[in-house]
């Protein structure tokens, strides 16, 4: 199980918290004005990466926030948790490697 | 107990306790297991082969054990199948039964199996049982159930109890052996929170059977009591006996069972029978040891050919002897100091074979002055003897060939071919194994987790290197922490060094092997002729091999296989081991009961059960009620004599012709609130909310942002900047979920507030063309006249005193209302209403009244008429959205093509030609039924009742092109034949609409 650092209200275990899906997909401002295409994009198309993923999680059981991680999806190391909105810290960075300390190379 | 030396060990000899085994009574002391106690006995013999049915004994002392499977409990209720008999504490009064045996162990029909073993070869089910398939179910699964299989499963409730308990601490210690302990130490001195847990009902591993080796001038059995002593006497330290952590899981999270109450026995206790321990370490030392491994050589599975050091712990800890003339046959030292210990205790070593051709050091040596015949380059090439060993055929080996063998009476024949670090948690935490090409096996390198690994499991084997390994990884876990670790620790060990040979595969045997049968995976009767036919046949995947042979795939997971299999695969391809690789380590280490995973989970406590407050009305007047996601709701009130069918027709023609009363809370309710609530509302749902006045409903439809329906319900507008919204039952969670997504996470500039109120809200729907009657006389500051409240409108002030929000809606085309009143006075309320109604012979209905009453005027439910491709105009509720709005979730998607298609399966009414004929929700529709099967399906009945009001069955279906197609006939296949339907628009009753009004 998880160990997520809500940034409302601290670390908690995973089973608090509902998936929400890749981050930083925003809405089209005006879906009208885009093609089926790229409509369809938005809509279907998620990265499945072997690696860092931004994604967003709910603190359901919690506060109900929604907000992001960045997680490792090889080792479930979570490098950073930060609030909808904030900009996504720079990855690649060992340094903020929270819960591992030891598999920053793998990132 | 003529096995029983008169002193010695760790048991109890003034506790004897008794026991039955088959039915038949024996003796053993406290601090026996149920193997030792056997073995003491004379009892070797304890089960029968996986696939061959082959007699096999008690092989290990440990959980590594792949034989001694039994069953034990007296009463069903309390039976456990498949438990290894090597860790089994003997209690008095054990009730034990060997498995897989019929009519008796030592006479076993399906024995003929060995006889015809040439017909099983790897891989036999696969190539055997592949048709026809529909002999699966009848003929191949039970036969095979039958005879290849394990204990059975008990057939009454577990009448125990299990409970769970989250853990939290600094340092969690895996394993309580010499590195183990010594870990413990440093971490304990350096203060931090430690567990320390540990499978055995004793700590201190392989420190309970060591005789000779001293530790900081303590023989080994003090200095473990001291140890002991030390951890129990400080408050950062929890010892947890009996636990088993047998899982490693995301973020140094482990599971740990810890057996509480099974060696009590038939103890009346109010303790539970396990506990499930859900650790959260930040820092896990893992001190698992290592599992030795046997020898594969030919006929090496009959009763009395043991594991060398499981028979020197039955001696040294359990004052046991395993037999009296043993050979020993064996690729390391370790050996050597077995015999020497159960020679010095009176059992006669006939011969040490060692498959090295020059073993030297101090051991061998001891064993040649205390007068062994020790034989370099010799091999076992057979063994003898039913039910129990009696003789082993020693050859040597030399250029490849094999020597003449040389025949030696033994009831005891040890094995060891070296260690096996026990890497499973590691492996489970997703460190990467590195391969020791010295030592042959897997080793832990580099960690994911926060974790160290120390002694045995890391191919630190002697006493002295693994306490101070142990020592020295609690206290790189307390400094690791960030707190000051305590002061190094130097242990003075005297311990003769066992060197770090081993062998791995089946040793030479001259070419023997393709007509003899060594065993690798004994639990699963898999021998190295299949291991080496898999590779014949083309596996080379060590994965593969598994999968095929079935070898590591059994209880054990092949604790004691799994490497000589890579061994042989290794041989056989001429592949180094290290690239042969390794199969996946997965939870649990060794199998868990259900019952600890499910805990308290279980029986009325297994899933919540949502009521409402009128639902013991409903009870008491004998409803009938139905699981509707996890409410319980009344399906139907049934009057004495009456069936289901009954009780509808009654409830249905009461209402439509005069009242009918019915408990709508369950539906999902939403409080929208906020300056920003009707713009919110406006890109939530497909209607337009600005111009709806306060005081008005509309019926609103939300669909996913791909443009199909996902939820619909009616909402109320109480003032400009607050909405009552309604959702259906199920889908109330999943509505607010989304709303909060866009809120949040995409329009978090809106004023907006959303709380769920599902739960402070009872609704009473009462429904007919009295209604209105029934009411009046309740409501206060309401005026609910036809021209003051029409269809479609809200009203808030009071009923029978209560604060009430009134609703003027109808889900049944009659004229209705909907009661909301706060949920503590739902059944006040409701009783009041049925007590004002009963003038008008006001009938109680439930959701099956409710479904057909919908269903007669073509009200679509989601989820039933909806699918999730199902757009508003497919089910006819193009008329909801609101064609000015610019945008809306899901617009968008319906401006694709493929969602206004005439071809789409559109919902239409379904009128059988023969009106009794009830058609069979889910039934498929058909265009030409004389097609041959399968036919072309264009569609699905969604709905189908018998309806009173028409007196005939109606349906409703969604079929391709289907408002195309009204006034068509087609066909509705069913198992008597195709039924004819006549395709109508989807309203039966009332299409004018007219009875709204009462
Ligand atoms: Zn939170």
């Amino acid at each position: 199980m998880l160990l997520i650092k809500c940034p409302f209200c601290g670390p908690r275990p995973e089973l608090e918290f509902s998936y929400g899906g890749q981050a930083h997909i925003a809405r089209p401002k005006d879906p009208a004005s885009l093609d089926d295409e790229s409509w369809a994009e938005y809509l279907y198309i998620r990265s499945n990466p072997k690696g860092l993923h931004a994604e967003r999680w709910r603190h359901i059981h919690g506060c109900a926030r929604f907000f992001n991680v960045q997680r490792n999806t090889a080792s479930d190391a979570i490098v950073a948790t930060y609030k909808i909105g904030e900009e996504p810290p720079k990855p690649v960075d060992p340094g903020l490697e929270e819960w591992s300390s030891r598999s920053g190379a793998a990132l | 107990m003529r096995y029983r030396l008169p002193a010695g060990g760790r048991i109890d000899r003034s506790k004897p306790l008794s026991f039955h085994f088959d039915g038949k009574k024996y003796s053993g002391f406290a601090g026996d297991t149920l193997a030792s106690a056997l073995i003491a006995n004379g009892a070797h013999l304890v089960g029968r082969s996986f696939k061959y049915h082959r007699p096999r004994g008690i092989m290990s002392a440990g959980a590594d054990e792949p034989n001694a499977l039994v069953g034990v409990g007296s009463e069903e209720a309390r039976y456990t199948p498949n438990l290894r008999a090597t860790q089994i504490e003997l209690y008095n009064g054990l009730v034990a039964e060997s498995q897989n045996r019929w009519p008796s162990l030592s006479l076993d029909f399906s024995g003929a199996n060995d006889l015809f073993s040439r017909f099983l070869p790897a891989g036999f089910y696969y190539k055997t049982f592949m048709w026809p398939a529909s002999a699966w179910k009848k003929l191949y699964e039970p036969m095979i159930r039958r005879a290849a299989g394990l204990g059975r499963a008990p057939e009454a409730a577990d009448a125990d109890r299990y409970t769970q308990v989250y853990g939290h601490c600094d340092v969690l210690v895996v394993g309580a052996g010499p590195a183990g302990l010594a870990a413990a130490l440093a971490a304990a001195r350096s203060g931090v929170k430690v567990f320390v847990c540990d499978e055995q009902d004793q700590m201190g591993g392989s420190l309970l059977s060591e005789r000779e080796a001293t530790i900081d001038g303590q023989g080994a059995a003090d200095w473990l009591a001291q140890t002991i002593r030390e951890l129990k006497s400080r408050t950062n330290v929890v010892l947890l006996r009996r636990t088993t952590a047998f899982g490693w899981y995301p973020h140094n999270f482990l599971g740990l069972c810890e057996r509480v109450t099974d060696h009590l026995g038939l103890a009346i206790t109010k303790q539970p029978r396990e506990r499930m321990w859900q650790v959260r370490a930040r820092e896990v030392v893992l001190a698992t040891g290592a599992i030795e491994r046997p020898l594969v050589f030919p006929d090496n599975d009959r009763p009395g050919i043991m594991m060398a050091e499981a028979a020197r712990t039955y001696l040294n800890r359990y004052g046991v002897l395993p037999g009296s003339r043993a050979v020993v046959f064996t690729a390391c030292d370790s050996a050597y100091r077995a015999a020497l210990e159960l020679k010095s205790a009176g059992v006669e070593i006939a011969a040490i074979a060692d498959v090295r051709s020059a073993p030297n050091g101090r051991w061998m040596e001891r064993a040649r002055a205390a007068g062994i015949d020790v034989r370099p380059s010799t091999v076992i090439a057979g063994t003898y003897g039913r039910l129990r060993i009696s003789h082993a055929d020693l050859a040597r080996i030399s250029g490849g060939t094999m020597g003449h063998p040389e025949t030696f009476a033994c009831d005891l024949l040890l094995m060891s071919a070296g260690f096996t670090p026990s890497v499973h948690l590691f492996s489970q935490s997703r460190g990467k194994l590195v391969y020791d090409e010295d030592l042959k096996a897997y080793l832990p390198g580099t960690s994911v987790e926060r974790e160290r690994s120390v002694g045995a499991c890391r191919g630190v084997f002697d006493l002295g290197a693994s306490l101070a390994d142990g020592f020295a990884g609690g206290l790189s876990a307390a400094k690791a922490l960030g707190g000051t670790a305590a002061a190094e620790h130097k242990f003075s060990v005297f311990a003769q060094s066992l060197g770090r040979d081993g062998f791995i595969g089946a040793p030479p045997s001259g070419g023997k092997s393709r007509r003899t049968r060594a065993w690798v995976d004994f639990q699963n009767d898999v021998t190295a002729k299949d291991i080496e036919l898999a590779t014949r046949e083309g596996f080379r995947s060590i994965e593969h091999v598994k999968r095929y042979t079935t070898t590591g795939m059994a209880t054990d997971q092949g604790k004691t296989s799994n490497m000589n299999a890579l061994g042989i695969v290794s041989q056989t391809l001429a592949l180094p081991a290290s690239q042969v690789g390794l199969t996946t380590f997965r939870p649990p280490y060794t199998p868990t009961t259900f019952g600890a995973f499910a805990g308290q989970s279980r029986g009325e406590l297994f899933d919540p059960v949502r009521k409402t407050s009128i639902h013991e009305w409903a009870r008491e007047n004998g409803a009938v009620f139905e699981d509707v996601s996890l409410w319980k709701r009344a399906h139907y009130f049934p009057r004495p004599g009456e069936d289901m069918h009954a009780a509808v027709r009654r409830e249905c023609k009461a209402t439509r012709e005069s009242v009918g009363i019915f408990d709508a809370t369950t539906l999902g309710k939403i409080e929208v609130v906020g300056k920003d609530a009707a713009e919110f509302m406006n890109r939530m749902y497909t209607n337009a909310w600005t111009k709806l006045e306060p005081g008005r409903l509309r019926y609103g439809v939300m669909l996913r942002e791909d443009g199909f329906v996902m939820d619909d319900g009616v909402v109320g507008r109480m003032s400009p900047d607050r909405f009552h919204v309604t959702t259906t039952t199920g889908g109330a969670a999943r509505v607010l979920a989304l709303m909060e997504d866009y809120l949040q996470t995409e329009w978090s500039d809106l004023d907006v507030w959303l709380t769920s109120t599902t739960e402070q809200w009872a609704v009473i729907a009462v429904q007919g063309p009295n209604a209105r009657k029934v009411l009046e006389p309740l409501v206060h500051g309401i005026d609910i006249s036809q021209q003051a409240m029409p269809h479609m409108s809200v009203q808030e002030g009071h009923i029978c005193g209560v604060p009430t929000r009134l609703f003027r809606v109808s889900f049944t085309g009659e004229l209705g209302f909907e009661v909301n009143v706060p949920m503590g006075y739902g059944r006040g309320v409701w009783e009041a209403i049925y007590a004002a109604g009963r003038e008008f012979g006001i009938t109680p209905y439930g959701t099956e009244t409710m479904h057909v009453l919908r269903a007669e005027k073509g009200y679509i439910i989601v989820g039933q008429e909806t699918d999730g491709t199902v757009t508003p105009d497919d089910v006819g509720l193009a008329w909801a959205i609101g064609k000015a709005k610019k945008d809306f979730v899901g617009k968008r998607s319906l401006a694709r093509p493929a969602m206004s298609r005439s071809d789409r399966k559109q919902l239409v009414g379904l009128l059988t030609v023969d009106p009794n004929i009830v058609l069979e929700e889910g039934a498929q529709v058909v265009a030409d039924p004389s097609e041959p099967v399968p036919m072309t399906m264009i569609g699905h009945v969604t709905s189908s009742y018998w309806s009173v009001a028409l007196d005939r069955s109606i349906a409703l279906a969604l079929v391709q092109g289907g408002r195309a197609r009204i006034g068509s006939r087609l066909s509705v296949p069913i198992p008597s034949g195709p039924v004819t339907v006549e395709v109508v628009q989807p309203i039966f009753y009332d299409p004018e609409g007219k009875r709204l009004d009462g």
